[in-house]
């Protein structure tokens, strides 16, 4: 069968799955006696082993298959629930990332799991698992009738589709044996059963009777709200089928264990209920859209119904939507130029529109954090039992949403954050009762928006941070001077741990620490446009809070002239912008300076920093002022004039020039030109 | 232009610097434009005239009468924009003009001459001679290896 198209898909589906499969196991964790979420990680983990058994990726299958046994029998109350078994199931999950990850980068998926797999069977045996009970599992396709067997999904939909009124049958079809054209024929069966429901199943598979692999029969579990003796008429008028037979199915057949997945279906969603009317108005599709439909459906949420799109697509979108905004800014001037009425009203109407796609364009690429923090629990919880620390991880906020790419980049800076919390900031259950703390540290992770700004705070209520100890260490790695350690304030000094080189745990441990941690995460933060900071207050707590632009992709500037060139300044490091006399810039050092509300301002001459080459010098009495900063620091950026606050799309340099000093990209205006962005962090030292 | 000597024929574009012609093979080549508004960039070798907008792609921008440090001319009527795509880089060279499209025989082109001159020298993988016309085949790598 070929499997390569939907590969991706299932690569997908499966990290979901198996990420439900986590968040559940470890809210079974916390309550133990509550089966209903055995029954969800059941469906996921059965799901999983379906769709790896149809994908041909067996190994996956086969241990999906020895956790379901486990929990199939923690679901019917054979074994009990306890930390050691958890345990195991976690490692297997592991093992199924691992296995998933593998086939995403390519891979075959293959990997040695037998001590698992056999620590898996000893729990299954280990207590009075029932045979019977282990026999259905492994072989969950139960015989309805003689011809089709269904699975849990399937016989679930026949179930529900009985509810609503729907009949489920078993059409058997019979070509003549002097059919020709057998594939045809399989099509225009199908296209007749899906105008009029859903097929289920058909055997032999879809795929196979699209290449003529069978004889002259097959059959079809099909549901649809026509009779039977209407179904059997309408797929008769195909020319060269010989036989119809359409039997119906008794969901009543159903084991226990199939009603069991019905029940918790039948509560938590209702996909199929909603995708089946649906599919009847819907304009009738090709059989060979039959089998991708089926698996997308079993999982789509609840009314939210979502399509997943490669982000490659969206960057082209993106781009093309860009090239509109600049030929918009065209079309504006040239309308302006005619000063035609019917023309401006034209211009102004695709120009409102083009708002409105901008927005729906931007909000497409943006993600929920919660893809991010989804892993965070499963990793607290390794940690907690590796450092033997009781912690506690609450996570507020994990709807706030992000635009993909900083997604994509904020993860491991987060990682290494969270251990570094737990590590170093969360004392050991002993040191925390001797202060008076409870037992159980809380670790917080929070995410809200602000402005155009996304903040993510990591909040422990542990040790803080050791000013002596961070100082003395800073003192000793040669960050800072003896002198310079006197003039700093709280602040500068819990932002030393950001620097390179800097490592306080007494004992290097390999959760985190070794110095190399903390300083990768500030450069990778400002990377992305951010930045970091930390309070700390010693036996109280540390709060790590990173500041992100929400998109990566469109920012606001300020744009300003040097000459007849054009440069953008970003808003968020801009404070405010001012004229200035020469009279008022000083001499300090070698250095101009001037008096900014009360404080000592270094002045930058973007002119000289960017070389712009200038026919007769400026004689200018008044000089233009950005007051930029980075931190805590500013500096007053010397510009021609001002043009204005715009909104830009972020462009790179490309590969042939990097690392241009002072520069971090650069834009193309309403005219078409290019402009360049000034970086303001290189340029305050 | 590794390749080149392997085949039987390349197809090249063929620009014109000064008085002589030169050639780039097709494969490398993504467009042909006419000069456009070129954003300077500051700090950068000198031969980097800046960046352009080609189609909401940013695009850097060589001269490449400075780059082999040729005597520098006015932009004309003439002037184009070869871009150059090479790995995943993407370069405009300036050339005069761009003139033609040709095939030359694998067999037609030879070693560079040993000739100690200009700076352009070490960018040239081979010459072709074609009907009394003598081309120039450069050497994309070296041509912008020493930004990379």
């Amino acid at each position: 069968m070929e499997v390569n198209q939907y590969l991706e898909m299932f690569i997908e589906e499966s990290k979901d799955h198996l990420q439900a499969c986590s968040e559940h196991l470890l809210e079974l964790e916390k309550n133990p006696d509550d089966l209903a979420i055995v029954q969800e990680i059941f469906r996921s983990a059965h799901t999983l082993k379906g769709m790896s058994a149809t994908m041909g990726f067996e190994d996956l299958a086969d241990l999906t298959h020895k956790m379901e046994n486990v929990l199939d029998a923690i679901r019917n109350e054979k074994i009990h629930v306890s930390p050691e078994i958890l345990d195991v199931v976690f490692e297997s999950v592991d093992h199924l990332e691992e296995m998933v990850m593998d086939i995403a980068n390519g891979g075959d998926g293959k990997r040695d799991v037998s001590s698992t797999v056999a620590q898996l069977k000893r729990i299954e045996l280990g207590e009075e698992a029932i045979p019977e009970v282990v026999g259905t599992a492994e072989t969950p396709t139960i015989a309805v009738a003689s011809t089709l067997e269904y699975d849990g999904f399937e016989q679930t939909v026949i179930s529900q589709s009985a509810e609503q009124g729907f009949n489920a049958f078993e059409i058997s079809v019979r070509l003549r044996e002097d059919c020709l054209l057998k594939a045809a024929r399989v099509f225009m069966v199908f296209e007749i059963l899906e105008k009029d429901g859903e097929v289920i199943k058909s055997s032999p598979s879809v795929e196979k009777l699209e290449d003529e692999q069978f004889d002259q029969q097959f059959y079809v579990a099909f549901v649809t709200k026509e009779s039977a003796e209407d179904m059997q008429k309408k797929i008769m008028k195909v020319s060269e089928v010989e036989e119809v037979i359409v039997a119906a199915i008794e969901p009543k057949q159903h084991s226990e264990k199939e009603q069991a997945i019905q029940e918790v279906a039948a509560t938590a969603t209702a996909t199929v209920e909603v995708a089946i009317p649906e599919k009847n108005t819907a304009a009738p599709k090709p059989a060979t859209a039959a089998a991708p439909a089926k698996t997308d459906k079993s999982h789509a949420p609840v009314g939210n119904k979502t399509i997943r799109v490669n982000i490659e697509r969206l960057d082209i979108l993106m781009n093309l939507f860009e090239e509109l905004v600049i030929d918009r800014g065209r079309l504006q001037s040239i309308a302006t130029e005619v000063n035609h009425g019917e023309l401006n009203e034209t211009v102004e109407r695709m120009s409102r529109v083009m708002g409105d796609l901008q927005t729906i364009i931007l909000t497409m690429r943006m993600v929920p954090v919660e893809t991010v923090f989804n892993r965070f629990p499963k990793m607290i919880r390794q940690l907690s039992r590796d450092l033997n620390k009781k912690i506690n991880l609450e996570i507020i906020g994990a709807e706030t949403e992000l635009d993909r790419t900083v997604i994509d980049e904020i993860g491991d800076p987060l990682v290494h954050l969270i251990r570094n919390s737990v590590d170093h900031g969360i004392e050991n259950p002993t040191a925390r009762l001797a202060k008076g703390k409870p037992e159980e540290g809380t670790v917080v992770l929070r995410a809200y928006h602000s402005g155009n700004y996304v903040f993510i705070e990591i909040e422990d209520d542990g040790a803080g941070i050791n000013r002596e100890k961070v100082l003395a260490k800073a003192i000793s790695k040669g960050i800072v001077t003896q002198e310079q350690s006197y003039s700093m304030s709280d602040k500068q000094i819990n932002e030393l741990i950001l620097a390179s080189g800097f490592s306080t745990a007494d004992v290097i441990s390999d959760v985190s620490g070794r110095g190399v941690g903390l300083d990768v995460v500030k450069t990778t933060i400002e990377s992305l446009g951010g930045n970091i900071s930390i309070e700390s207050t010693q036996d109280v707590g540390s709060v790590f809070s990173i500041q992100l632009p929400l998109t990566l992709s469109i920012i606001s500037v300020m744009l300003v002239e040097i000459e007849k060139e054009i440069y953008a300044i970003p808003l968020s490091s801009i404070i405010e912008t001012s004229i200035i006399r020469s009279s008022e810039i000083m001499n300090a050092h070698n250095q101009k300076v001037i008096d900014f509300r009360g404080k000592v301002v270094p002045l930058v001459f973007l002119e000289e920093i960017f070389e712009v080459p200038r026919k007769e010098p400026q004689g200018d009495e008044f000089h233009s002022v950005v007051i930029v900063r980075k931190g805590e620091k500013l500096a007053g950026l010397v510009v021609d004039s001002f043009i204005g606050q715009q909104e830009i799309v972020l462009k790179s340099l490309g590969n042939y020039l990097t690392n241009i000093f002072a520069i971090s990209g650069a834009t193309i205006l309403g005219n078409g030109k290019v402009a360049l962005i000034v970086d303001c962090n290189a340029l305050i030292k | 232009m590794t390749n080149a000597v392997e085949q039987e024929s390349i197809k090249v574009i063929v620009f014109q610097l000064a008085d002589k012609e030169y050639a780039i093979p097709v494969s490398h080549v993504q467009g042909i434009e006419k000069l456009m508004h070129i954003t300077r960039v500051p700090k950068t070798e000198k031969y980097v005239k800046g960046v352009i907008n080609l189609r909401g792609v940013v695009t850097p921008i060589v001269d490449l009468r400075e780059r082999f440090e040729l005597p520098i001319s006015e932009h004309e009527e003439t002037t184009r924009i070869i871009i150059i795509s090479l790995e995943d880089m993407e370069v405009g060279f300036v050339v005069d003009s761009a003139n033609d499209v040709l095939d030359i025989p694998a067999d037609s082109i030879e070693p560079q001459p040993e000739v100690v001159g200009s700076l352009e020298e070490e960018f040239i993988s081979g010459v072709a001679k074609i009907d009394k016309r003598l081309l120039i085949l450069l050497h994309l790598e070296k041509v912008l290896n020493p930004l990379k």
